[in-house]
């Protein structure tokens, strides 16, 4: 700590900080654009300046940036003093120079950066009287809008698009006041990670264009604390409605999982919610109308399921409570996972090595500071974005602390620390089957079929300790290879082994498993990230259940004949062949959900399902932290959760147990009182009869507009707010208006402060954690028992007129409900299939024809994209793509008759 | 396409610095002595040969005012219009060039001969106004001698 | 009067080749120094003659040297630079040495790279130095082939390389942060400091950069001690100094004299005074970035300390002369312009401010001026100092600025009273009809 004199009064600081995070921290308005708290420091923007005074009888002092300095015990400095003052409103008057005066037509206004430090500066009259600079702006692609006569220079967009997220194709341009921020020619922004842009970008250059066709002022929207449902890692986000539709996602700060950033897939994604697919009324297809009433629907289905003897699918993108109702109301015995058999094995492993491994699983944050990284058979960009965001960090952190804290400068100094490191970067070691965006950072990429994988990782364990089981007729460039990779974990303080079920294959599990072991085994703080595939798989296991294939047979074997589908496409989780058998088995088809598909199509009754933004629930992401979203707005039509459906359905049954659940607390307590495992989840956060100063907490800010007056048009009485009797926020903007609880901060906010930079207010520590600590509860601790697995794979061979079929995945293409918003929709590739340029050459195809292939059945004919990484005998397939049917991959395809392996074809197609 | 003899010098620069990138201002320098300007084309080719983007090069190439970005004429003319050479009446040797040529700054001739671009101080201050076209430097000059000058060029 | 950095230099003459070169005393330093003398004397003794660098900042020599972390753990390969980026106007000195004896060049920076034990230097030249570029690269050549570069020099253990790099353009590459961002092939703004470039340089290396004319004082000083140094100055100061004087004097050019010859004998006795027909109004006594010195100036001895106590700075010790026949706003708007041109747009008062100033400035200069413009220039000058900027390119370009409208201040009132330029006849303002 230091002592720090700010306008002569003392304060305690952490020192080593810099002064305006020290500033910042004491809660003094400091303006500030270029330093950002993920970013560091470069001194650009000049806004910060403050007076430094030598020592105490320095009465003059000199301004100084006070992100560029060091907080130095004794220090002493004044924000208040008049040339600083007068300085800090002309970087102001400067910026406005060219700045459009357009704030009222402007998309940032009401949440702008710039006009909050215009404000606090207090620069009020423009001086400027010469014409202002304008630029022609880009298509950057569905995601963001360019307005680059807003710009004010202030370099935060480049850093963070390009140095931060190691983005491509956005830079700056030109010199002196000509300089442009942008493409080099229009187009679609490739990078995974954009739409933070629009959150980085201090003005209105950057604008999120999904939230531009339905536009709406942060201070009308109305907002709840959300939790991302698009991939397994669980980014915390804040969901805005008006008008009864979902308008955008901005980030929800969480200083341990996703900190200032989401990906473009959990951006953007929301926009499924407002789309025609939705299921908006109760179905009964045996009666018409079909559409029915809310009551009808419950009363044919507990009917329904009174009679027949009823089995349950759960799914794991539903929340633990909709699931755990759906296990009460059909029993333990007739509950099933709704995921596809490897799925489900791969995902109880992985919950097998989190529970009972030796290593941690850290939390993204702590990812950025691991110091060296193995990925085992994980495409990371596309299966859990964030994560390997954090990687990029990490890799390029590692060196920083090395050769940065040698020359004494500091880590936020980042254009120093840049200068210094150069292109150094720590250690990260990636075995996978295809490229992936993080080979470019990596010390060695490896690429080699799953089990290939699984071998050299089994290899690298038993490098680090002989306890592992020995890897028979490796390759001597392998073991070498191995040796490397065991080196770096070995020399690293928190190595990290990173692997998931993306892959398809339970050795790879095992292999990262006994890398992590064998490390702890050293003393080691190695932590394990597992990748899991959808943002309640972990969750959905640790309920626990039967596979899906079981409840096929059940059906098939008569055991059951009426199915209770819990917001799932089957036809996603097992071959149309199989699910269509099994429906048409199925007296009765009761489905829950809030997107018309395949499977809701061959349902009797069709529930509308509560999306997340209509929702109260839990998800527990991949390293086991249970995290809760908040329904955003209330929902007038017949639509509401599915464990409020299903506990309603229980409830008509008199059901005595779930007859006792009349919400959403209910519900949670009663899951925790059954799994000691869950019992966390009451913690996840305060129950609904919380009150701070006996309010609510409100989700609309206390300038939200028309109030009383928004849906006049429909009925000129003012009806009552609705109530939420599931948490404690209130629907409206009254409630409490200060600080809530970590967990329930539905937008940031503070006095003076409209932009998501408020976010500041609400830490810690600048850049730490919240206030009272991070939102969520982690359940999972390693026990330590699980041995060293035995598993070792035999080396692939590949199989006479067959391929063997690998899953590949894709940020915009591969997840269910994000392919259903309209932007990513743009995003999303056609459907390929990838094989190996030699066995093409020997296939005589060439890239763009088509090849035919069946897999169990399903006969596939795709165009093919040659790569020269695939091993031989494998191929690769989009995983979840539309257009693409399902096959549960990895698995052998049969090449079509017309193409034989390792024989010269007569055609092609 | 980079040419051979074009690669060959880009790997000579590439050899003297610890990263490809780091040679990038030379091999734009070196695709513009043959091409005299850098286009879209030839910055996509050595944004790929020295493994950068081609938006982290333009970004490069952008910020230097004697990397053209876009086609210039056989000769480019550099007027000096710095202070000494303002003191010394640059201003009329200019204005006579922009009459002669019918062309203002940053413009080429129709016949593609010429372009005329100011330059900040060709360090030659004792001896304005100056200018220079291609390598050659000409110095204290007057407006009668525009005209020789200019016709040393075609 | 001894001259020992342009003895060799003959105008108009080809430069002396190595062999040339070496007979009259060349690469005599670079034996000495390889052969008598530890980098830890070259330092100390350079330090001992108070060379002060000559790129503008005046900054000691050997102190510089001195930051740069010596001994077996130091970062390797370390870098030396010259600075041959002469691009501030008015300036051309540099042009000079480097077209006259490009050898004078090498022999300093192999002596300097010695001194701080780097073994990769490079020529940072701008573009538009044709001649010196092909003198230089066909000099570097020669000293390769002599042995006085690359492996084991004068088996001496000692290796250096050589490199002539010529820049793309932009006077922010004069400045040697943002100098060794171009080197590294990128945009050329200037880095923040600390870290200094002793520490972290040329990719992150420990890096000296040194202005022409302090590398060619080096071999001088090596050879004659560093009290002949001091000595060669007539005040304080040490050495000699190229001195240069441009705009409408009767015989602009560019002389080595004692460091300390006053401003009146530079201008009277060496560029023969001003023309005919044309008197003096003041003077910017080292470059665009200095401040203005006017006629109560003229006898002060042109060397660091005592033309900042005039209030202004040395700079590079090139002046350029105001007449009375040239408009001090036009002179004054000429500067700005190239101040807005140059900025890299880093930092907001910079690439904001400048272009601000120069919309007034040319408002003013046709007669479309406002008393209050005067008022923002004023704050311009204050706000726009050292320090509130990111680095010295907008400071500098206040400088001529403030003092203008310090000493200037009327001629700068009768544009805006009289609504046009007293100067121009032709842009004479015009009430609108």
């Amino acid at each position: 700590m230091a002592t720090i004199y700010i306008d002569n009064k003392p304060y305690e600081v952490k020192a080593g900080k810099n002064l305006l995070e020290a500033c910042l921290n004491l809660g003094k308005d400091l303006p500030y654009f270029c330093w950002h708290p993920a970013m560091g420091s470069v001194g650009a923007c000049r806004q910060c300046a403050v007076k430094v005074y030598k020592d105490e009888n320095d009465t003059k002092g000199k301004l100084f940036m006070s992100c560029m300095e060091q907080v130095r015990d004794g220090m002493r400095v004044s924000i208040e003093d008049l040339e600083a003052k007068e300085f800090r409103a002309h970087i102001i008057g400067w910026l406005m120079t060219n700045h459009p005066h357009d704030c009222a037509v402007c998309d940032e206004g009401g949440s702008c950066h710039l006009q909050d430090m215009t404000v606090i500066t207090g620069h009020n009259y423009r001086q400027y009287s010469f014409q202002k600079r304008t630029y022609r702006n880009q298509y950057l692609g569905p995601f963001l809008n360019h307005e680059m006569n807003r710009c004010i220079q202030c370099y935060r967009c480049v850093r963070y698009y390009k140095d931060y997220a190691g983005g491509k194709d956005l830079d700056v341009f030109a010199a002196h006041n000509h300089l442009y921020f942008g493409r080099a020619e229009d187009g679609v922004l490739e990078s995974e990670f954009s739409g933070n842009l629009a959150e980085v970008c201090p003005t209105g250059v950057f604008t999120d264009k999904t939230l531009k066709q339905h536009y709406t002022r942060k201070w009308d929207l109305t907002s709840a604390p959300s939790v991302c449902h698009h991939c397994s890692l669980g980014c915390n986000t804040i969901a805005g409605e008006r008008y009864g539709t979902l308008r955008n996602i901005t980030n929800r700060y969480n200083g341990e999982v996703n900190g200032y950033f989401l990906c473009d897939r959990g951006r953007f994604g929301y926009e499924f919610v407002n789309s025609a697919g939705r299921v908006r009324k109760p179905l009964v297809r045996s009666q018409l109308p079909e559409a029915t009433d809310k009551y009808t629907a419950l009363k044919t289905a507990a009917s329904v399921i009174k009679v027949g003897r009823t089995i349950g699918i759960g799914s794991p993108r539903a929340s633990l409570e909709s699931n755990f109702v759906l296990k009460k109301l059909v029993g333990e015995d007739n509950f099933h996972h709704g995921v596809s058999d490897v799925d489900h094995d791969l995902v109880e492993m992985a919950l097998h090595i989190l529970r009972e491994g030796s290593a941690r699983t850290p939390t993204l944050q702590e990812v950025e500071k691991a110091d060296a990284v193995f990925i085992l058979g994980e495409d990371l960009t596309n299966t859990a974005p964030m994560l390997a965001l954090a990687v990029r960090q990490s890799v390029r952190q590692q060196p920083m602390l090395e050769t940065v804290s040698k020359a004494n400068i500091p880590l936020w100094q980042d254009a120093a620390v840049r200068g210094l490191v150069q292109t150094d970067k720590g250690p990260l070691f990636i075995a996978h089957y295809i490229p992936t965006n993080l080979d470019e950072l990596a010390t060695h990429t490896f690429f080699d079929s799953p089990d290939a994988i699984a071998r050299l990782g089994f290899a690298v364990a038993n490098l680090i300790d002989a306890g592992s089981p020995e890897v028979r007729g490796i390759s001597e460039e392998e073991q070498a290879l191995a040796q490397q990779i065991a080196d770096a974990l070995m020399k690293a303080n928190n190595p990290l082994i990173i692997s998931g079920t993306s892959s398809g294959n339970e050795r790879v599990l095992k292999a990262a498993a006994n890398i992590a072991h064998a490390l702890v085994a050293k003393e080691k703080a190695a932590g394990i990230s597992l990748v899991v595939p959808e943002c309640n798989s972990l969750g959905l296991a640790m309920l626990g259940g039967h596979k899906l294939e079981s409840a096929f047979e059940a059906v098939l074997n008569g055991y059951a004949d009426t199915v209770i589908i819990l917001e799932n496409d089957l036809y996603r989780r097992a071959s149309a062949a199989t699910v269509d058998q099994f429906l048409e088995g199925c007296k009765q088809v009761i489905v829950l959900d809030s997107l018309h598909n395949p499977t809701t199509e061959k349902a009797g009754i069709l529930l509308p399902a509560a999306p997340f933004s209509e929702a109260d629930g839990t998800l527990i992401n991949n390293e086991g932290r249970a995290q809760r979203f908040f329904q955003v707005h209330p929902v007038q039509q017949e639509i509401q959760e599915s464990w409020h459906w299903l506990a309603e359905m229980g409830t008509i049954m008199a059901d005595q147990e779930i007859s006792d659940w009349h919400d959403y607390d209910d519900v949670v307590k009663a899951i925790s009182k059954e799994y000691t495992a869950l019992e966390g989840i009451r913690k996840t956060a305060p129950p609904s009869d919380f009150r701070i100063a006996g309010q609510r907490i409100a989700r609309a800010p206390h300038r939200f507009s028309g109030r009383t007056a928004m849906n006049a048009g429909l009925n000129v009485s003012e009806p009552k707010p609705a109530e939420d009797p599931d948490s404690p926020l209130s629907y409206t903007m009254e409630g409490y208006r200060g600080q809530p609880p970590s967990s329930v901060i539905p937008f940031f906010w503070s006095p003076g402060w409209n932009s998501n930079q408020a976010s500041n207010k609400y830490q810690e520590e600048i850049g730490g954690h919240l206030k009272g600590g991070d939102p969520g509860v982690r359940l999972i601790a390693p026990d330590g028992t699980l041995p060293f697995s035995e598993a070792v794979p035999q080396k692939f061979i590949p199989l006479e007129g067959h391929l063997y079929m690998l899953p590949l995945h894709h940020t915009f293409g591969s997840e269910e409900l994000s392919n259903q918003s309209a932007s990513i929709m743009e995003r999303i590739p056609e459907p390929y299939v990838k094989i190996n340029a030699a066995d093409a050459i020997r296939m005589k195809l060439d890239e763009g024809q088509h090849l035919s292939f069946s897999i169990e059945g399903q006969i596939y004919q795709l165009p093919v994209k040659l790569s020269q990484t695939i091993p031989s005998g494998t191929a690769g397939m989009p995983n979840g793509l539309p257009g693409v049917p399902f096959a549960e991959l990895p698995a052998w395809a049969i090449l079509n008759r017309d193409i034989k392996w390792k024989q010269q074809p007569q055609t092609t197609f | 396409m980079l040419t051979a003899e074009e690669k060959h010098q880009i790997d000579h620069e590439i050899s003297l610095v610890p990263s490809p990138k780091n040679a990038c201002i030379e091999a734009l320098k070196i695709v513009q002595q043959s091409h005299g300007w850098v286009s879209d084309e030839s910055l996509q080719d050595v944004a790929e040969y020295v493994g950068m983007s081609t938006a982290e090069l333009d970004s490069v190439a952008t910020f230097y005012n004697l990397i053209f970005r876009r086609p210039v004429g056989r000769h480019v003319i550099l007027v000096c219009d710095s202070i000494s050479c303002y003191v010394m009446g640059y201003e009329d040797i200019r204005n006579q060039l922009f009459e002669k040529l019918s062309i203002q700054y940053g413009q080429t001739t129709a016949d593609g001969r010429f372009t005329i671009l100011p330059n900040c101080c060709l360090g030659t201050c004792d001896c304005a106004p100056a200018l220079m076209i291609d390598n050659d430097l000409y110095r204290n000059l007057t407006v009668e001698q525009l005209d020789d000058i200019l016709s040393k060029y075609t | 009067m001894e001259k020992p950095l342009t003895q060799h230099i003959v105008p108009g003459r080809k430069p002396l080749s190595l062999k040339e070169y070496e007979k009259v005393g060349g690469y005599q330093s670079v034996r000495k120094v390889l052969k008598e003398m530890t980098p830890e004397e070259v330092q100390t003794l350079v330090k001992d003659s108070n060379l002060r660098g000559r790129g503008g900042a005046g900054f000691s020599t050997g102190l510089k040297w001195s930051f740069v972390p010596m001994g077996p753990d130091a970062a390797q390969p370390k870098y030396l630079v010259a600075n041959a980026d002469e691009m501030e106007p008015g300036t051309f000195k540099d042009r000079v040495l480097l077209e006259g004896n490009p050898h004078q060049l090498i022999e300093g920076m192999i002596v300097a790279s010695y001194a701080i034990q780097a073994s990769i230097s490079y020529v940072f030249l701008r573009w538009a130095y044709k001649v010196a570029a092909r003198e230089i690269s066909h000099a570097i050549q020669e000293a390769y082939d002599a042995g006085y570069l690359g492996k084991n020099i004068l088996g001496s253990g000692f290796n250096l390389d050589m490199h002539l790099h010529t820049g793309v353009g932009r006077y922010m590459c004069g400045e040697e942060t943002a100098l060794l961002n171009a080197l590294e092939g990128k945009r050329a703004n200037p880095r923040a400091k600390p870290p200094f470039p002793q520490v972290s340089g040329l990719f992150g290396k420990p890096t000296i950069v040194n202005n022409v004319e302090t590398l060619c004082c080096l071999p001088h000083i090596i050879n004659n001690g560093a009290d002949w140094f001091k000595k060669l100055g007539l005040t304080e100061d040490a050495g000699t100094k190229l001195y240069g004087v441009s705009g409408r004097v009767k015989n602009p050019g560019c002389w080595e004299l004692p460091m300390g010859t006053t401003i009146r004998e530079i201008l009277e006795e060496h560029a023969g005074g001003m023309q005919d027909g044309y008197l003096f109004r003041g003077l910017l006594p080292g470059g665009a970035s200095t401040d203005f010195l006017v006629e109560e100036h003229l006898d002060l001895p042109m060397d660091y300390p005592s033309i900042q106590a005039a209030g202004s700075r040395m700079g590079t010790g090139t002046m350029i002369i105001l007449d009375d026949q040239t408009c001090p706003v036009g002179f004054t708007l000429n500067l700005q312009h190239f101040f807005a041109q140059e900025s890299c747009g880093f930092c907001t008062p910079c690439r904001e401010g400048l272009p601000w100033v120069e919309k007034i400035l040319l408002a003013i200069d046709k007669g479309e001026g406002k008393p209050e413009h005067l008022l923002t220039l004023d704050f311009h000058t204050k706000y726009l100092g050292p320090g509130n900027t990111f680095c010295a390119l907008a400071p500098g370009a206040m400088e001529p600025l403030q003092s203008a409208l310090k000493y200037f201040r009327e001629d700068f009132e009768r544009h805006i009273h009289e609504h046009h330029c007293p100067w121009s006849k032709s842009k004479a303002w015009q009430p609108s009809t």
